[in-house]
């Protein structure tokens, strides 16, 4: 009877059954014991008498105000004025790659050189490399794709003598796209490595 | 727990409290089988408070939901007979029904009185009759259980109607995102939230006996590991090493987890001992090696690397040794799932530019891509084997969807807002 074509909107109410431990609904941002901290590889801040020094010759004004120890990623107000100088090659926090692909593109060689120089210059700066990718295929998958972008470009800053203690490495996989969108536009925004500075 | 007998108890098996918090959810049958066995459910009649439950409703959802059926619409029926003696079977015959089912369903004060008739009806035959009582809250899985009878009784295999799913929702929430761990019924009703964090949640996985579920966190900021018993909320972070904390997928005998970790340099497979807590690394080089899902039998363990160049499946013992390639046909072959016999294993296959959900035969390695999206994603079996839940992306909205494993029928739940992902069927 046509049942191929029939809707069954079933829009009805659905009731939530909420489990009698009030743990049960607890954010989880709120549950992070001692221990789970001590296993995790955070690596903190030093505190605030990180003091800035001039950036190397060649990378625009050597102004380099103290960063803040927040944890927003790529926060560029708190950064020097040659972050936000878009003939900086330092503005360009986010490296974007092919599909499938965890290769630097040529052109962001000298996006990651110019960090390169600013971290071996700024011992005491730390960044996360935010490894991302596009929604396709499974996500699992491209967590391990997220991670070999960061990765790429972790290893391409210590090639130029970035300490490892500066430089942690995090994969979000398809989990934070950029620009929400399901096409090659959005996609190609999204396959990403953002350098946050610290 | 529930007894099969002519009178049936559905118990108030675990102590639930109930809290008003609503969610539209709308189910609509996406691909239609040809095949479906027609029958009909007739509205049971109703005497006393029973609520907004409407038993037949529920029912000839399940049944059409399965693929294995098409539920008559209550606008062509020609009678609605709700007792034995006042069926007509030609009112049915005459409407190509094989198939008819009829009932009634008595408010008790808080608990239901339920009995309901299957009949053959080219012969009159009276194939099935139960009588059932329901608790309070409890109307929408006795429903369930009445289709299990009927599903079991009419094919032969179990049904799948009182199961449970879990996946992870996520909807922006003030300037930032709130991601939420929910388990509900198999037809998406009744969701409940486990857990709620405004960083990503993945990968949930079930104990094989139902009573936890693995996922990843990234509360920290970093991803983590956590088992969640689900009757208490307790939950424990089990594996929070530097780097990918992934893909956790629970032993056949609940003991261990398989898990993703890269703190040894590329991703791979490691099983961890969770009394123990002892780390076993099951594979090495250089490649992406995740996702890892066991065999019913836990002899073995089936995995996604690109250790070939492109992602594909692979199997391994999981007690270690050399890996065996599975899949050979296309650029991209990923998240393998065992149905719970092994002879089947569902994937996300990629081709043509479009990421689908495909079944491999086990003993013949042929594989049956069953959907036809552009973002097919997150199989898993049904426990009777007879459906594959995975997401999908409709409307440019993620989700949630049903196959049958012969990719006759298709159905989507979809709720009324944000994104559902990650879904995996419960035991």
């Amino acid at each position: 009877m046509k049942f191929n074509k029939t809707l069954l909107a079933l829009t009805i109410t659905a009731f939530m059954l909420a489990g009698c431990s009030s743990d049960d609904n607890e954010s989880l941002a709120t549950d992070t014991s001692g221990t789970d901290a001590s296993t995790t590889s955070t690596t903190p801040l030093s505190d605030g008498g990180m003091s800035s020094t001039p950036i190397g010759s060649g990378l625009g004004t050597g102004l380099g105000s103290g960063y803040g120890s927040g944890t927003t990623p790529s926060n560029a107000s708190n950064l020097g004025p040659e972050f936000s100088d878009p003939s900086n090659p330092l503005s360009k926090q986010i490296i974007y790659f092919e599909l499938d692909s965890s290769q630097i593109r040529q052109d962001f060689v000298p996006v990651v050189a110019a960090h390169a120089q600013y971290l071996t210059s700024h011992p005491n700066a730390h960044v996360i490399l935010a490894g991302h990718t596009d929604e396709r295929g499974s996500s699992e998958y491209n967590i391990s794709l997220g991670e070999q972008r960061g990765k790429s470009v972790e290893r391409l800053l210590k090639s130029q003598g970035v300490s490892a203690s500066q430089l942690e490495v995090v994969s979000y996989g398809e989990e934070k796209p950029a620009v929400a969108g399901h096409n090659e536009s959005a996609w190609q925004m999204n396959r990403r490595v953002e350098v946050g500075y610290q | 727990m529930i007894l099969i007998t002519r009178i049936l108890f559905v118990g108030l098996l675990t102590a639930l409290c109930s809290i008003a918090q609503a969610a539209g959810l709308t189910i609509e049958i996406t691909k239609g089988s040809q095949t479906a066995v027609p029958i009909a459910v007739v509205p049971f009649a109703q005497q006393g408070a029973v609520g907004n439950v409407k038993l037949s409703d529920v029912i000839s959802s399940d049944l059409a939901g399965s693929g294995f059926f098409k539920s008559l619409s209550e606008d062509d029926m020609l009678t609605k007979p709700s007792e034995p003696e006042r069926v007509n079977f030609k009112d049915w015959q005459v409407l190509g029904q094989d198939y008819l089912t009829i009932g009634q369903v008595v408010g008790n004060g808080g608990s239901y009185n339920i009995q309901f008739y299957l009949y053959n009806v080219a012969n009159g035959q009276l194939l099935m009759g139960y009588k059932l009582t329901a608790g309070a809250n409890e109307l929408r899985r006795a429903a369930h259980h009445i289709s299990d009878l009927i599903y079991e009784k009419l094919t032969g295999r179990k049904g799948a109607f009182n199961t449970r799913i879990a996946y992870v929702t996520s909807a922006a929430k003030g300037n930032g995102k709130q991601y939420l761990l929910q388990i509900a019924d198999a037809d998406g009703f009744n969701p409940r939230t486990v857990a709620e964090s405004p960083e990503p949640i993945m990968a949930p996985a079930w104990s094989p006996d139902g009573s936890k579920i693995a996922y990843v966190s990234f509360h920290t900021k970093r991803s983590e590991v956590y088992v969640q018993t689900l009757s208490t909320g307790h939950r424990e972070a089990v594996s929070s090493f530097h780097g990918i904390n992934g893909a956790p997928a629970f032993s056949p005998d609940g003991g261990s987890l398989a898990l993703t970790l890269s703190k040894d340099g590329s991703p791979d497979i490691y099983v961890l001992n969770l009394s123990s807590r002892n780390l076993t690394r099951l594979t090495t080089g250089l490649s992406i090696d995740t996702e890892p899902n066991w065999s019913p039998d836990g002899s073995s363990i089936v995995f996604t690397s690109d250790q070939g160049g492109k992602p594909q499946l692979y199997l391994i013992p999981s007690s270690g040794g050399k890996a065996t390639r599975l899949t050979f046909q296309g650029d991209y072959n990923a998240r393998g799932r065992f149905s719970a016999d092994g002879r089947s294993l569902a994937m996300v296959t990629g081709s043509g530019g479009g990421y689908r959900i495909a079944v491999m035969d086990m003993a013949t390695h042929t594989v049956n891509v069953l959907t036809d999206g552009r973002l097919d994603d997150s199989p898993s079996f049904a426990p009777n084997g007879s459906m594959v839940l995975y997401s999908a992306n409709k409307g440019g909205r993620s989700v949630l969807s049903v196959t049958s494993t012969d990719g006759a029928m298709q159905q989507k739940l979809a709720f009324d807002s944000g994104e559902v992902r990650e879904p995996v069927w419960g035991p």
